[in-house]
């Protein structure tokens, strides 16, 4: 089907996506925002459309939903046939969005360790068992083990107790000398050291320990107990449901697809926050994890910027690098530890999608060696989940991603365009 | 008050609030095996946002659908993995 070319298309309905499309369709742009979920929010935010105690979120939907902004829920962008087109697959259909410039908010994700017992069903994410329970799993009475790294371990054990679990412990990898050196950083943001004061209250008589990790999961069909490393001592845990995540990675695949220059394992931008590609913009978690207010500030300027608001952008510079030095400090703090690189057996699972085995990667060279003689990360997931894994604990650099970016049907793949090229950015762009 | 909507859940019948996902209203039946792996060992759900399809289940007879990004709608059929 045909469609209008917007003047802007944001990619990613989060906190980065939705102060994006805000900002660029008040300037008078056409503007569409696509998000893959069936309700805006992201991770973050999911959950807060209704009677939110997220002021700060509330507010930004009210304001989208009074923008003349356009939504599109529920579809997922796989590819890019031609520059300033993007693909985008429902759970029916498919449909091309043409555009002149591009904004990507696609997000971070959890970072899984692989160790012995995390495929049993049970053993989720941090931010994955909250996601679950946000939609309407039932945790009253159940015992959950919160473990891994990260400031997403202490609200989400905070919400799981809320909606009745019986948390038996937070295990946070970072050590308590690391977790000190971060209290300083607090000093340029008091509103979120209260933030964190406010959390710990909710968790008063909850067992926090730092240093702490897990190490095995047990159970027969699902989960029955965990085993955590502190010291040199090691301990055992019962739990129903083991949620366990190591901080955040960017979301760089379609950024990486369309060309996008990558550094550090994130979107490189410039201060303007476009990318090394010309009309496609980055902000949020792709450029860096950095949170929910570092998001909401890059997705303006880009915004701002992609509408040709320099100076208006430039007002924000100063509190974008704010929340910037907060963000190092953060990713300091939780910097994963050397001894989690031997988490994995040789015999644990690496790979969930082929299962595979960790001791047959190990055995390759790259990753790319790893794909062809394993299959290691040729799955559904495409290496989401054992890549960031990988990069960790073979040290490897993972990069290549091809369309599609998802698994498609093959109708979607077969498409026949009926727009062609952005004139703006075909005009001496290479391929 | 949400809406109570009627699914069924490997052929038995389960009322869930609206804007129940599917990976929940599974969950909710005490099932937590979704699917076997390549090597048939038992999954669920890990990131419960869409990107590591160890969600998957069968809906409406559609296999592989991710059941953390798909809500119940009423009638629905939902199939596990053995």
């Amino acid at each position: 089907m045909s469609s209008p070319r917007w003047d802007i298309v944001v990619v990613g309905g989060g906190p980065a996506g939705i102060a994006a499309a805000v900002r660029a369709a008040e300037t008078g742009a056409s503007v569409l925002l696509v998000d893959d979920n069936p309700s805006l929010g992201g991770q973050i935010w999911r959950g807060a459309e209704d009677n939110s105690s997220l002021r700060v979120a509330r507010s930004w939907r009210e304001r989208l939903k009074r923008s003349p902004a356009q939504v599109l829920r529920g579809f997922r962008i796989f590819d890019q046939p031609v520059p300033g087109v993007l693909l985008a697959e429902s759970a029916e259909s498919v449909r091309e969005i043409p555009h002149s410039r591009l904004i990507i908010c696609t997000g971070g994700r959890e970072c899984f360790l692989p160790f012995p017992g995390w495929t049993l069903p049970n053993v989720m994410g941090a931010g994955g068992l909250e996601a679950m329970v946000k939609s309407g799993v039932p945790v009253a009475g159940k015992s959950v083990v919160v473990a891994g790294t990260g400031p997403l371990l202490l609200p989400v054990a905070a919400y799981l107790r809320k909606r009745g679990a019986r948390v038996r412990l937070i295990a946070e990898q970072a050590s308590r000398a690391a977790m000190l050196r971060f209290a300083t950083a607090f000093a340029s943001q008091p509103q979120k050291g209260v933030q964190a004061i406010g959390l710990m209250w909710q968790l008063v008589g909850v067992p926090y320990r730092l240093g702490c990790w897990p190490v095995e999961a047990k159970g027969a069909g699902k989960v029955r107990a965990v085993v955590l490393q502190q010291g040199g001592r090691r301990f055992e845990v019962e739990c129903d449901y083991l949620a366990c995540g190591f901080h955040l990675v960017p979301n760089t695949e379609l950024a990486a697809l369309l060309g996008c220059e990558l550094r550090d394992g994130a979107v490189w931008v410039d201060d303007a926050q476009q990318t090394s590609v010309p009309n496609v913009y980055c902000a949020g978690e792709p450029t860096g994890i950095g949170g929910v207010d570092l998001a909401l500030v890059e997705g303006q300027i880009a915004a701002l910027a992609a509408t040709d608001k320099p100076r208006e952008a430039q007002q924000l510079h100063q509190l974008r690098a704010r929340h910037r030095a907060f963000a190092a400090a953060l990713q300091r703090a939780f910097a994963l530890r050397e001894e989690l690189r031997k988490l994995p057996c040789p015999d644990t699972l690496l790979c969930r999608c082929e299962d595979v085995t960790f001791h047959r990667v190990a055995k390759c060279q790259s990753w790319r060696e790893a794909k062809l003689h394993t299959r290691c990360g040729m799955g559904p997931c495409q290496g989401r989940v054992c890549g960031a894994a990988v990069e960790f604990l073979l040290r490897w650099n993972i990069e290549s991603v091809r369309p599609p970016l998802f698994e498609v049907r093959v109708e979607s793949i077969a498409i026949e365009l009926t727009v062609g090229p952005t004139p703006q950015v075909s005009q001496g762009a290479e391929g | 008050m949400p809406e109570i909507i009627h699914v069924s859940v490997n052929g038995i019948a389960v009322a869930v609030e609206s804007g129940t996902t599917v990976a929940a209203a599974v969950l909710q039946c005490g099932i937590s095996s979704f699917r076997r792996s390549v090597t048939g060992e038992p999954r669920g759900p890990l990131c419960g946002m869409g990107i590591c399809f160890e969600c998957r289940v069968t809906v409406d007879r559609l296999a592989h659908a991710k059941s953390c990004q798909t809500l119940c709608t009423p009638g629905m059929e939902i199939t596990t993995d053995e």
